[in-house]
């Protein structure tokens, strides 16, 4: 009997995702044969709007190119530009900012957690684990004003202080987590039904994650000591000892599939909690921003020639800015983004072929996709594969539009 | 084989509800004649759930204040803030805002006479609720009163 194949094309569009991505499957049976991933729907152009703009316009740009870790690129904003400009925040700041950063990372860590119960379909751990999530939002509205799209920044500091209120409800805070997390190792990880169902799944060996340059907790659940806090320390991380968290140091080795990579989110919740406990402990007194005033600041980067790269360790990997200023004008001359979901999208191909239908939403939603961060660019080919530059594509638009008006008789 | 997760699910099953209550108990069959009652004073609702200190609602612009520098335009992320060269001073939309505050941080503001200290025209106002079916109804563009009068 022949083998008969069927073709499952899966969004952009489609009930099952939050944003849009198309995964194009061939199923043989209960078996994935073939898989395509295309992205690119969400590329919105971003960069080119930061080129036109002032640099403090286009940092809180910035923080709205993820929908989620609100921190995370206004954080590698703000390092490149103090590199790229020459301007050092006082101490305070860099532990403010580190504390906001953290923080961040415990609100997607848990909400990962509960994405992950949610995609093998255990839902009432989903509530359970946003249920814990809400303690760190509330923190993060009082300490910042909003849950999300902290509007914290600003090149050279941070623009609001952490008050003696707000320290004490950060140490409550993590009084609370210790127990949160505990209970959360507890149910993540000696759950028969969980552990069936992540366990050997989406398995990314050492070797494959480094050929497909994954990074984040996606490339530590593959034993890969790789951490940005570690590597290139900056702000108060430089003052402690971050140690990236593998699963080959908590039960002696590596596997790289689904329940290793909970096993180091879960961990890494509670290397967060002591990074700010250590700066709670060390808050250094001061000033929280270099040039206080907005017009001086915009003076000085009008004057000042620069490039620098600025990386951050994101809840879901590396986030690097490349930002060049030219001294002409108050903004980025050159704004570049490399989000960590960029890389890690790779693997799903490699990782959904041979798996079952029932594992794609693990396979999917383990490396956390962020589909809003990863278009940076696009590029139009026709029919033989030849790429449209710019100007062709701009006169087309014009063309049918003139088409378009001729039709409908609209007078200009 | 009975598990920790289980017992947990099965106590938030009996537990009351987390999450912030609903302004009544059950959907209601006739929206609009809640609405009335509510106004009326018969039926009490739930309300929201207080802002924190420091939360950053819906800007709030006194154009006594402003001294029509235009800094907060310079700065305003998202182009919210139109000039009216007419009045030397500023219209802002708030559909258009994106909350940062910004504006807020840069305004110098004014120091009528007898006063210590400048006061400054734009400031963050606890209002949330700013929901609107037009995106340039009256509730949503923030302007000096004659503006309006002359139709600028």
């Amino acid at each position: 009997m022949a083998k008969t194949t069927y073709y499952i094309p899966v969004g952009p569009i489609h009930p099952a995702l939050k944003e849009p991505i198309r995964v194009e499957a061939e199923v043989e049976g209960e078996k994935i044969v073939k898989v395509d991933v295309k992205r690119g729907f969400a590329h919105r152009g971003i960069e080119y709007m930061g080129m036109k703009r002032n640099a403090i316009q286009t940092l809180y740009l910035s923080e709205r190119i993820c929908g989620i870790c609100s921190i995370s690129h206004p954080y590698a904003f703000v390092i490149g530009s103090e590199k790229a400009l020459g301007i050092e925040a006082p101490p305070r700041a860099q532990y403010i900012r580190t504390i906001i950063a953290e923080l961040e990372r415990i609100h997607s860590h848990i909400l990962w957690l509960g994405v992950i119960a949610h995609e093998i379909g255990f839902d009432p751990l989903l509530f359970w684990t946003w249920k814990g999530r809400e303690k760190v939002l509330d923190i993060l509205e009082a300490i910042t004003g909003n849950r999300i799209n902290y509007a914290m920044y600003m090149i050279g500091g941070v623009r609001r202080d952490l008050k003696e209120s707000h320290i004490k409800a950060l140490r409550d805070m993590i009084t609370y987590y210790w127990e949160f997390t505990e209970h959360m190792k507890e149910v993540f990880l000696s759950d028969p039904v969980y552990k069936a169902r992540t366990r050997g799944v989406a398995q990314l060996s050492k070797e494959m994650a480094l050929k497909l340059n994954v990074v984040g907790p996606t490339a530590r659940a593959a034993g890969i000591r790789m951490d940005v806090r570690q590597d290139i320390p900056y702000d108060a991380y430089a003052d402690m000892d971050v140690k990236a968290i593998v699963p080959q140091d908590i039960v002696g080795e590596a596997r790289g599939d689904a329940y290793d990579i909970t096993m180091v989110r879960l961990y890494e919740i509670e290397q967060s909690l002591d990074i700010i406990e250590f700066c709670l402990d060390n808050l250094p007194e001061g000033k929280i921003l270099a040039i206080p005033n907005y017009v001086a600041l915009l003076n000085k980067i009008k004057k000042t020639e620069g490039e620098a790269i600025g990386a951050h360790e994101a809840p879901r990997g590396e986030v690097i800015h490349y930002l060049k200023y030219d001294g002409t004008r108050d903004g980025p001359a050159v704004w570049k983004v490399i989000a960590p979901s960029y890389n890690n999208i790779n693997s799903w191909a490699p990782l959904l072929l041979g798996a079952e239908v029932a594992d794609i939403p693990v396979v999917v939603a383990y490396i956390d996709p962020c589909m809003c961060c990863n278009d940076r660019v696009a590029v139009v080919e026709d029919s033989s594969g030849r790429l449209l530059d710019y100007s062709y594509l701009h006169k087309k638009a014009v063309e049918k539009t003139r088409k378009l008006e001729k039709e409908l008789g609209v007078r200009r | 084989m009975p598990t920790k997760a289980m017992f947990l699910m099965i106590k938030q099953m009996l537990q009351r509800p987390f999450t912030n209550p609903f302004p009544v108990k059950h959907a209601p069959k006739d929206v609009t004649s809640l609405v009335e009652k509510i106004q009326k004073g018969e039926v009490k609702i739930h309300p929201p759930v207080p802002v924190p200190e420091g939360f950053r609602g819906k800007l709030h612009y006194d154009p006594e204040r402003c001294i029509g520098c235009r800094l907060c335009i310079t700065v305003c992320p998202a182009n919210a803030m139109e000039w009216i060269p007419e009045l030397r001073k500023i219209r802002h939309y708030v559909s258009r805002c994106m909350f940062c505050a910004l504006c807020v941080d840069v305004c110098p503001g004014k120091k009528f006479p007898g006063e210590e200290k400048a006061v400054k025209a734009l400031s963050m106002s606890d209002e949330f609720l700013i929901a609107d079916y037009d995106k340039y109804s009256d509730n949503l563009i923030e302007e000096p009163p004659e503006a309006k009068e002359k139709g600028i």
